[in-house]
């Protein structure tokens, strides 16, 4: 009985994920395909590819869609980090409002959330372009930062950086020796979730941003009237680089702990 | 430590000018039209008449609720057996399994969308079909993530004790697991249904145009037509439609509790 429901189980997860994986497996298929046609697979070839690269505006949107997520998880993890713990030690109105505030772009549909932005930069007259794409980018990525340093503030010991104060800190040896220390974990996946949100972002990015200003995703959304097999390149490109992020950002942790280990054995 | 609280004030400039401010140019907008030489804006109700007044706008007002609570439903109906199987498995394998549902999301939507596109450019089927395998695969991770995290918290030991009790394994899930991961279903639901109602991509990049959903309008509002204050309105009405389903659906949830 037991051993039928494990087989069931295990099949059933397969299927989903073969659902999961069917596109992705398709588009890196396809993507060697010798002709135009998205169903028929007539030779591999890597012309896609080629023309990928000679394709001045697909390159410019790898490149807008990476120097924007950089840019916008740097300045949102740095301004998220400052502002959690800033509220930490905020008074329950001020925390409430920013709270408040905050929930805004997250429960929002994000297509309020970019007419809101096109109609800000259109009544101060802000032509947008590079500069409103990444100012969006930073506004939503910060509460998501906010939220991710949030917990690990709750378990801070307040008396800890009373007692580097007392020491001999500065207020700012305090933050930095003391309280970033302990908050670590909660900075680096409100980075890790800041980076995905603003890489990914398609909704907000095709509101705010302007001409000759493409990220991949509003490429992709302009391109797909028509058939465009290089695209299928450029996804293969997007999954190989996202695999192996993932595989260093799982594995790398996983060696270090077994080093550990083994020292602790020798 | 009283002047950290100082690290907090430009933060409130900036949400000010970058959060709060443009809701309330949608609000002014939604509330106004086009005027004349004289008077460039004036305040009327005549975007939310317009709106209600034509049967059009409703249908598809009702069209994406109806997408998104049947994406919801199949999501849910799908993704519970998933997560519950993932919860059984041995700990390492579940983390594996969590790493494989994750992957293909951090992938970017667009591209997924378009992968799609090619599969289904030649099957049998309609447009909406089409949307709503579009709308499960990209909703679906998010489900099962969600219901897999409130069952993995669940004390491995009740299962047991239920059966102890005298239940047998049907009356466990319906008595013990489920209610239990009720809060997982939850906030699965605002992860799917939100996003839902206003998706507009994969309608028309699946549906080839010819389904149209209300993040459709005010995409065509703003983008292709430029009225913008009609766009707004519908905006506000979504917005709206929204909140008032969130609050049931957590109405639902607190009502569940006090059962």
């Amino acid at each position: 009985m037991m051993k039928k429901n494990n087989a069931f189980s295990k099949f059933y997860l397969f299927l989903i994920l073969a659902f999961f994986y069917l596109p992705i497996i398709y588009v890196v298929f396809f993507s060697f395909n010798a002709s135009r046609s998205l169903t028929n697979f007539t030779g591999f070839s890597l012309r896609w590819y080629e023309k990928m690269f000679k394709t001045r505006s697909m390159m410019e949107s790898i490149y807008y869609s990476t120097i924007i997520a950089v840019i916008a998880t740097i300045v949102s993890t740095i301004v998220g980090t400052i502002v959690a713990i800033g509220l930490s030690k905020s008074s329950r109105l001020i925390k409430q409002v920013v709270t408040q505030v905050n929930n805004l772009p997250m429960l929002n549909p994000d297509i309020v959330t970019a007419i809101g932005l096109m109609l800000l930069f259109s009544t101060i007259n802000v032509p947008t372009g590079f500069g409103t794409l990444l100012l969006a980018h930073i506004m939503f990525c910060i509460p998501y930062v906010i939220l991710s340093i949030n917990p690990k503030l709750r378990q801070l010991d307040d008396n800890l950086a009373e007692a580097a104060l007392d020491l001999g800190c500065t207020p700012i040896q305090a933050l930095y020796k003391v309280i970033i220390p302990q908050i670590k974990e909660g900075i680096i996946s409100g980075a890790l979730v800041a980076f995905t949100m603003s890489f990914d972002d398609f909704v907000i990015s095709y509101f705010t941003t302007g001409p000759g200003i493409n990220n991949i995703s509003t490429y992709v959304y302009a391109t797909t009237k028509r058939i465009n097999p290089s695209v299928n390149a450029l996804s293969t490109l997007i999954v190989i680089a996202i695999t192996l992020i993932m595989i260093v950002s799982n594995v790398v942790p996983l060696l270090r702990e077994r080093r550990r280990k083994n020292e602790e054995t020798a | 430590m009283k002047s950290f609280r100082r690290l907090v004030y430009p933060y409130l400039v900036w949400a000010a000018l970058l959060i709060v401010l443009p809701m309330l140019i949608i609000v002014f907008y939604a509330f106004s039209a086009q005027g004349n030489d004289v008077i460039p804006v004036k305040i009327t109700f005549e975007n939310f008449v317009r709106f209600f007044s034509d049967p059009i706008f409703i249908e598809v007002l009702g069209r994406s609720l109806k997408l998104a609570l049947i994406t919801t439903i199949i999501c849910i109906l799908i993704g519970y057996p998933a997560a519950y199987f993932i919860a059984q498995m041995r700990p390492d394998s579940q983390s594996v399994m969590v790493l494989l549902v994750t992957l293909p999301q951090l992938i970017n939507m667009l591209v997924r969308t378009y992968a799609w596109r090619g599969i289904l450019l030649k099957a049998p089927f309609s447009p909406e079909v089409k949307v709503y395998i579009g709308m499960v695969y990209n909703f679906l991770p998010y489900m099962i993530l969600q219901i897999y995290t409130s069952l993995s918290k669940m004390d491995p030991s009740l299962v047991p004790a239920a059966h102890d009790l005298g239940c047998d394994d049907r009356m466990a899930f319906l008595k013990v697991i489920l209610p239990l991961s009720i809060p997982g279903v939850i906030s699965g639901i605002t992860l799917v249904f939100l996003p839902a109602v206003s998706s507009f991509f994969i309608p028309k990049l699946l549906g080839g145009g010819s389904y149209v959903l209300v993040g459709n309008l005010i995409e065509n509002y703003f983008v292709t037509t430029g009225d913008w204050n009609f766009g707004s309105a519908i905006s506000l009405i979504m917005a709206l439609v929204i909140l008032i389903s969130m609050y049931f659906t957590r109405k639902f949830d607190y009502d569940k509790e006090a059962v």
